[in-house]
């Protein structure tokens, strides 16, 4: 069964389905994308439940000429690391659109509310895609598609500024992406095998010098698209201009493709120009890490700071993927996944705040533990796992890194270490400011969660519960597929300095 | 030295099920979390119910765990396979041994009184409900503190004692002062943790694993600087949990949380998690001179210096803040000291557990009378009209000051002596610690209970309702008899040696030893000068300004103004000039290379907006160009 077109088909008859609506029918296009999208989220769950963790690497491979004459395929085929990721995409869709359920309503969007949500439909199969691509041309296609989007979900129905978000947004991306375009096509015409699949191409560029380059060009793409410092200050704008639902989506997964990308095509790729840009890129993610943190403490604008908080986490994802041990290869793979509950739920929260109050300026609340507890309580738990709390799945996913970079790398393990203190400061002094302290007059009348909302927060609140205990379904997907990447590079073996072998001592009675 | 007992996998019985301890007060916390509203009539019986389930399984897991021989009672019981990754593979179990369980029994026994304590004196408050669930949670993630079987487990338990403690101290939110107090506690400990994750980091990429029963058998093969530098990182983390210097600052401030909060978490039990954890990792400071000799001199440093800032507080609660950080100071200072001292630093935890919990909810008990008020210069001659709490509080006090006999007599000579043994400056340290303990506490007794009534006009006080007067008369029993049932006989020193080794030589008990004898003279002076100043003379109303030296301890030795220069302005600062830098710096820096690049005027903002996506689209469709071009020239 070809599962993966399947899954991108569905989303795409979906949005062409919701876009034919008839006019003033608002109600019936929403209904419609949230029941394509949880049909989505049924048919992965289906396809996961039959990936084989001890099988082959891909999974439901497909593979059909596009362009023969210059080796383009339409292939896709999934290993544990995109299918979490794909996982995480499908998972956060409905949720998305159940929060954003009254968000394309208000007049100041520029197109109709219908758009908005076959827009959602499409950007979901696009996310599918481009994580499932196994042609680095496909990937490509893919990887700049996606922006059409998200550039106007957040030019169209965004804040003040959107057009300006919207705009620097799309050159920022564009920068990147025609860096990688060069770099796909000069990987096809020097390696000479007359195709762009993936798993053919590794180990097909030898000379250092043009892995270098060609690393260099993918890296740059991915880094802004991430965003690593010092390419993320389009991400700010972007995430604090766009509607909650559309950023929630553009950093919890647009963003990780990123990632991603370094993890299947930079390391994979080009393994000896990985190893050697290695320092600087663990360098980039440490003061990404930091400066993140340091400048969400500053933010006055709650969207703002939970974009400054993503810089930092993705500080750690980054570092993450190129400390080159299991540890923190799993550490990043789970953190990407992670992280999209973590933030989506800050971002949704945020959102329903905002919508209540009409501004997204910290100081304009105050004391809303004391009228809307439920929200308040749900936005403190987001809270928690932005700054890793043990007993929330976000906690594993960074210890997992650091404690990774750590067996390889032990300064910048330690100074990321300091981002543990940084995060509590950001999360909780802004929780002080907003929901404690006396109740401000503007917020008196602020309603508590409603039904809607709570189905909206409930699912990511109990994922992040649920893997922060049990984490192990995840890392038993990501395991193999991550010990495959590390083999491909020929990163070494962790081995303790007095390595304790015996099994458990005193075993039996 | 001896070792400690070795390791049995266990399966089975009581001690099988004693997940119990854990899983029942975090169902209670879940069920008042996520029930709302709805179980605000019966919530604080149910978080009673759960607390007292979960210390009659302890109690039961005790007795199942004393039917083994004594070097069979280190009892491994796996649960889940919790975090299989690529290197670092963590099996979540517990551990039972003579050092988890007494921790265990110190918690849900002490815990329980507390939890019916506040059934009376949060009655009123509308939150009661959502302060039940927090204790509930704070039962259950200290026992998994001490219970777990390795250093994740712990380091789990411990980030969430800390998110109670968060909860707690912050309980009353819409007060500033809360707010501020609760974020303040996390911040600084998480400093703390930074070193225990360290700390852990050490220990994992040393032995590749970070189970007890693999590490602590393992400890010795490490060089010393490693096991040096394990030591001083999870000192560290001890330091924040337990407000040890330098990261002490916080303890103060968390009294804005509710008294039996003060009690439970920042008297009984999780201030003491950082003597565990030094305890508990015995072997790696053993091997490790340097980092014990750290120890002791952080505890010396905070036993004075609890003490001194103790001596000149006026805030009941704050008074017993500082004592709190004193009395860990001994215990941190014992379990520097190696076997001998661990028995002693574990003893003394479990006395201070039950008389400071006496005093705390004692005080509470008083502020209950007098309108919240904490104010000890409002007090005075409150002796006879709340009886209860006056005896159960002064049973309590004389046993903080080692009134012959009573719990703290014993247990914290012991720790004198065997600091003494040890080195006799920390030694003399400590004592002259007791003596300044004699005066403190016996100011603050006399301040609240005896003297001139000083109470606002509007004051009443009575004596509290028995459900927290009961709990007040069984702490106070445990105060008076614990010590000596735990030292008396070497028998809490033959219990504890399983887990953590048997010292070569047994303490043997001198009553009449030069110590023992300058410290009861010392203490006595510091009561006679305290009943001077406090019982028989007039205390005025508005404190006296005092020498520089009280302005000292008033002002907590200055810590809050250190870390206010040294850490926070700098801070601020570094914030304001990273936005700046961020908003100006990269971002002008990009948006001008733009403008030089697409020869417009760059203020991206002015545009017009239906100009920027045309704009946009074409730079779009310019790509795919683009994409076109490459792609015919790269094949050519």
């Amino acid at each position: 069964m070809p599962w993966l077109s399947i899954l991108m088909g569905v989303p795409v008859v979906g949005a062409l389905a919701v876009a034919a609506v008839p006019k003033g029918s608002d109600k019936l296009a929403k209904q419609l994308t949230l029941g394509v999208s949880l049909v989505v989220l049924v048919l992965t769950l289906a396809m996961a439940a039959q990936f084989d963790r001890s099988g082959a690497r891909y999974q439901f491979s497909e593979v059909h000429d596009w362009i023969p004459s210059f080796g383009v395929h339409y292939a896709v085929a999934v290993d544990g690391i995109a299918l979490v990721l794909i996982a995480l995409a499908v998972v956060l869709v409905p949720i998305v659109v159940l929060a954003s359920w009254h968000d394309a309503d208000r007049p100041e969007a520029k197109r109709s509310v219908k758009t908005y949500f076959a827009l959602i439909l499409v950007l979901e199969a696009m996310m599918i895609g481009v994580f499932a691509a196994t042609d680095v041309f496909l990937f490509y296609v893919f990887f700049e598609a996606m922006l059409i989007p998200m550039y106007f979900m957040i030019g169209s129905y965004g804040g003040a500024q959107r057009s300006y978000a919207a705009v620097k947004f799309l050159l920022y991306s564009l920068f990147g992406g025609l860096l990688m375009l060069v770099a796909v096509i000069a990987l096809y015409a020097i390696a000479a095998k007359g195709t762009f699949l993936q798993p053919e191409l590794l180990g097909a560029i030898k000379d250092p010098t043009t892995q270098k380059w060609l690393f260099l060009g993918f890296f740059i793409a991915f880094a802004v698209k991430a965003p690593v410092w010092p390419f993320h200050t389009w991400l700010p704008d972007a995430a604090a201009q766009a509607p909650a639902g559309a950023a929630v989506l553009l950093v919890g997964v647009l963003d990780k493709v990123g990632t991603y990308g370094m993890l299947r095509f930079c390391l994979e790729l080009f393994p000896d120009a990985a190893k050697f840009f290695t320092p600087l890129i663990l360098t980039l993610s440490v003061i990404g890490i930091v400066y993140g943190a340091i400048v969400a403490i500053g933010q006055t604008d709650m969207k703002r700071l939970i974009a400054y908080t993503s810089i930092s986490h993705f500080g750690f994802i980054t570092m993450g993927v190129f400390a080159m041990s299991a540890d923190a290869g799993a550490g990043a793979t789970l953190y990407m996944v992670n992280h999209g509950f973590s933030t989506g739920a800050l971002f949704l929260l945020a959102g329903f705040l905002i919508n209540r109050r009409g501004s997204q300026y910290i100081a304009d609340y105050g004391g809303v533990q004391k009228v809307a507890p439920v929200l308040a309580g749900t936005f403190l738990v987001a809270g928690l796992s932005s700054l890793s709390l043990p007993g929330l799945s976000t906690f594993v996913s960074e210890f997992l890194v650091l404690i990774g970079t750590f067996e390889n790398y032990v300064v910048p393990a330690v100074i990321a270490l300091s981002g543990m203190v940084l995060a509590a400061v950001y999360i909780l002094w802004m929780y002080q400011r907003m929901m404690g302290g006396p109740v401000q007059e503007s917020v008196k009348a602020l309603p508590d969660l409603n039904l809607r909302e709570k189905f909206v927060v409930a699912p990511l609140i109990a994922l992040l519960v649920v893997f922060g205990f049990f984490p192990k379904p995840l890392l038993d997907v990501v395991n193999p597929a991550v010990h495959q990447t590390l083999t491909t590079v020929h990163a070494p073996q962790f081995t303790p300095a007095i390595p304790v072998t015996a099994e458990k001592k005193g075993a039996g009675q | 030295m001896e070792t400690a007992a070795d390791f049995v996998q266990h399966s089975g019985g009581v001690i099988g099920a004693s997940w119990l301890t854990i899983a029942l007060p975090l169902l209670g916390a879940a069920i008042l979390l996520l029930g709302g509203r709805r179980t605000d009539r019966w919530g604080h019986l149910l978080g009673v119910a759960m607390s007292l389930a979960s210390f009659v399984v302890a109690v039961l897991v005790f007795f199942e765990l004393l039917g083994f021989g004594a070097d069979q009672r280190r009892r491994v019981v796996e649960l889940y396979d919790f975090l299989p990754s690529g290197s670092l593979h963590v099996e979540m179990g517990l551990l039972l041994d003579p050092l988890s369980i007494s921790f265990v029994l110190l918690i849900t026994g002490v815990g329980s009184l507390i939890h019916i304590y506040s059934i009376g004196y949060m009655a009123h408050d509308p939150g009661r409900r959502r302060f039940f669930a927090y204790l509930n949670l704070f039962v259950a993630a200290m026992l998994l503190l001490v219970l777990a079987d390795n250093y994740l487990g712990l380091y789990i338990g411990w980030e969430g004692v800390g998110l109670a403690s968060y909860l707690l101290i912050g309980f009353w939110q819409h007060k500033p002062s809360a707010a501020a107090a609760a974020k303040k506690a996390f911040i600084v400990n998480r400093v703390g943790d930074m070193g225990l994750a360290l700390g852990i980091f050490v220990v994992f990429t040393t032995f590749g694993t970070i189970a007890f029963n693999q590490v602590l058998p393992a400890a010795h093969g490490a060089s010393e600087g490693t096991l040096t530098l394990i030591g001083l990182a999870l000192l560290l983390g001890a330091c924040g949990k337990s407000a040890q210097l330098p990261l002490q600052s916080w303890l103060l401030d968390a009294m804005e949380g509710p008294t039996p909060v003060s009690a439970l978490i920042h008297a009984a039990t999780m201030v003491t998690a950082g003597v565990y954890l030094v305890v508990r990792s015995g072997p790696i400071f053993e091997a490790a001179p340097t980092a014990q000799l750290v120890v002791t001199i952080v505890g010396v440093a905070t036993l004075l210096a609890g003490a001194i800032i103790g001596t000149a507080k006026d805030d009941i609660k704050k008074a017993l803040a500082g004592s709190t950080m004193s009395q860990i100071g001994y215990m941190m200072l014992a379990a520097g000291l190696g076997p001998v001292g661990y028995a002693f630093a574990i003893a003394h935890l479990i006395a201070h557990g039950f008389f400071k919990a006496s005093m705390f909810l004692g005080a509470g008990s008083v502020m209950h009378a007098m309108n919240d008020e904490v104010d000890m210069r409002k007090f005075g001659g409150l002796a006879s009209v709340m009886k209860i709490t006056w005896i159960t509080f002064g049973l309590g006090y004389l046993a903080i000051i080692g009134f012959p006999l009573l719990s703290g007599y014993w247990t914290k000579d012991g720790i004198i002596e065997t600091a003494m043994e040890h080195n006799p400056i920390l030694g003399w340290l400590a004592v002259i610690g007791a003596g300044i303990t004699g005066f403190y506490m016996s100011r603050l007794f006399f301040m609240t209970f005896h003297g001139r009534r000083r109470w606002d006009a509007d004051a009443h006080p009575h004596e509290s309702p028995a459900v927290m007067t009961w709990p007040l008369i069984i702490l106070s029993i445990g105060s008076v008899f614990g010590g000596g049932f735990l030292i008396v006989g070497n028998r809490f020193m033959e219990f504890l040696a399983p887990a953590v080794g048997r010292p070569e030589e047994m303490p043997s008990f001198h009553p009449f030893s030069l110590t023992g004898l300058v410290t009861l003279a010392l203490v006595a002076v510091g009561v006679a000068y305290a009943w001077m100043r406090y019982g028989r003379s007039e205390v005025p109303a508005v404190a006296p300004r005092g020498s520089f030296l009280t302005t000292f301890a008033r002002r907590d030795l200055y810590g809050d103004a250190l870390n206010e220069a040294l850490f926070m302005r700098p801070g601020q600062w570094l914030t304001r000039l990273a936005v700046f830098f961020d908003n100006r710096g990269v971002d002008g820096l990009v948006n001008g290379l733009a403008a030089l690049v697409g020869g417009t005027s760059g203020r991206l903002r002015r545009i017009q907006t239906g100009y920027v996506r045309s704009y946009a689209l074409s730079i779009f469709f310019g790509a795919a160009l683009l994409v076109g071009a490459w792609f015919v020239v790269g094949n050519l």
